[in-house]
């Protein structure tokens, strides 16, 4: 049994994973960091981002919701006719969520 | 019992006579407990030897006489008569499958389909009768249960619009099935299966519409199967990559 004959499942387990981050902590990122700080709600500081954990979460936040999209719009595109160019299209969308990924890493590094 | 007429506008292809599908209309007159399967026998009978179309047992039960009502597929055993309010109801083949004739389809993509997913129990060793059954619990009849009432009418694949891009796509049956015996406790051929769903034709495929489970006339959610195969083939995937050691 050859159990990585393709790399679909690895894609569809991103896609997957950035749906469960987008769906249940970026709501609750936007009421914290787009509501509850600014509004004074919640003490807050720029020196929370040199923390590890802080940043690792950003990694996450931030990089797995971009297979979500990568995922969806590369499917949903070949099902709206582009079928014929699925593969270059797929590379397109999977690359850029890999750049997205790499920006983010070297972003969070730099703080 | 009291009668009312409909106009069935019915799809006829004659290989040889006709170049494209075209319609007919057949006038019926009909009491309220007639489906639309009565209506195409009455025609059939009475008014055109001619239109052919597959049915068997008229109980929902034998898969045959799936087609598209109004554009819905349905099983025209159970679609009534009296549930549509037009004056003229269409009665086309199940889509996306190459057609025979008039009403009848060409189910052999989805036979060999099915044989691919090997959609039997697969025993390593059989244990002698005399030893006796092999036990489940509750819990493990449950695990397959829900997918075992497929009928194979092929509703679920004329509502799936990936199907109708993709005709490779295995589909939602098989995949059910995959899952079914998969999911059965005395099955041990989930192996046997793998090269079928972790395809880009397999479970890949799907992007979860989920017309499938709408219009199973059987309630078989082959939708939610497909989403249990995506989920069990990437944790089985991340193993074999983890611990490339323990794969067979």
């Amino acid at each position: 049994m050859n159990h990585r004959k393709t790399l679909e499942p690895m894609w569809w387990g991103l896609f997957s994973a950035g749906g469960v981050v987008a769906a249940f902590l970026i709501p609750i990122h936007i009421v914290l960091l787009g509501l509850a700080i600014p509004l004074g709600w919640l003490p807050g500081s720029a020196e929370i981002f040199q923390s590890w954990i802080v940043r690792l979460y950003l990694f996450v936040l931030i990089s797995l919701p971009l297979y979500h999209w990568a995922h969806r719009f590369s499917f949903t595109m070949s099902d709206l006719g582009l079928r014929p160019i699925r593969k270059p299209l797929a590379i397109l969308c999977y690359g850029s969520a890999i750049a997205g990924t790499v920006v983010t890493a070297w972003v969070l590094l730099r703080i | 019992m009291s009668e009312r007429t409909v106009s069935l506008k019915v799809t006829r292809y004659r290989p040889g006579q006709d170049s494209t599908p075209t319609a007919q209309s057949y006038e019926v007159a009909y009491p309220d407990d007639w489906v639309v399967l009565d209506a195409l026998n009455f025609i059939k009978d009475h008014v055109d030897g001619t239109l052919s179309f597959r049915w068997s047992c008229r109980m929902g039960v034998c898969g045959s006489c799936g087609m598209m009502v109004n554009g819905e597929p349905r099983l025209t055993c159970s679609a009534f008569l009296r549930e549509f309010d037009s004056q003229e109801i269409r009665i086309e083949p199940l889509a996306h499958f190459p057609v025979i004739r008039d009403l009848v389809i060409d189910m052999s993509g989805f036979l060999d389909k099915l044989k691919s997913v090997s959609p039997w129990i697969i025993r390593d060793t059989e244990k002698d009768p005399s030893e006796g059954e092999y036990l489940q619990s509750p819990k493990q009849l449950d695990a397959y249960h829900p997918f075992t009432a497929c009928i194979n009418c092929l509703l679920c694949y004329s509502a799936c619009p990936i199907f109708g891009l993709e005709t490779d796509f295995i589909g939602p049956a098989a995949l059910a099935l995959a899952h079914r015996y998969n999911e059965d406790s005395r099955d041990q051929g989930s192996a046997a299966r793998w090269n079928a769903i972790n395809d880009h034709n397999g479970a890949w495929q799907c992007t979860f519409v989920g017309e499938c489970s709408v219009v199973c006339p059987k309630s078989v959610d082959p939708a939610a199967a497909i989403q249990r195969l995506k989920v069990d083939t990437a944790k089985q995937w991340v193993r074999s990559v983890l611990l490339p050691w323990g794969q067979k």
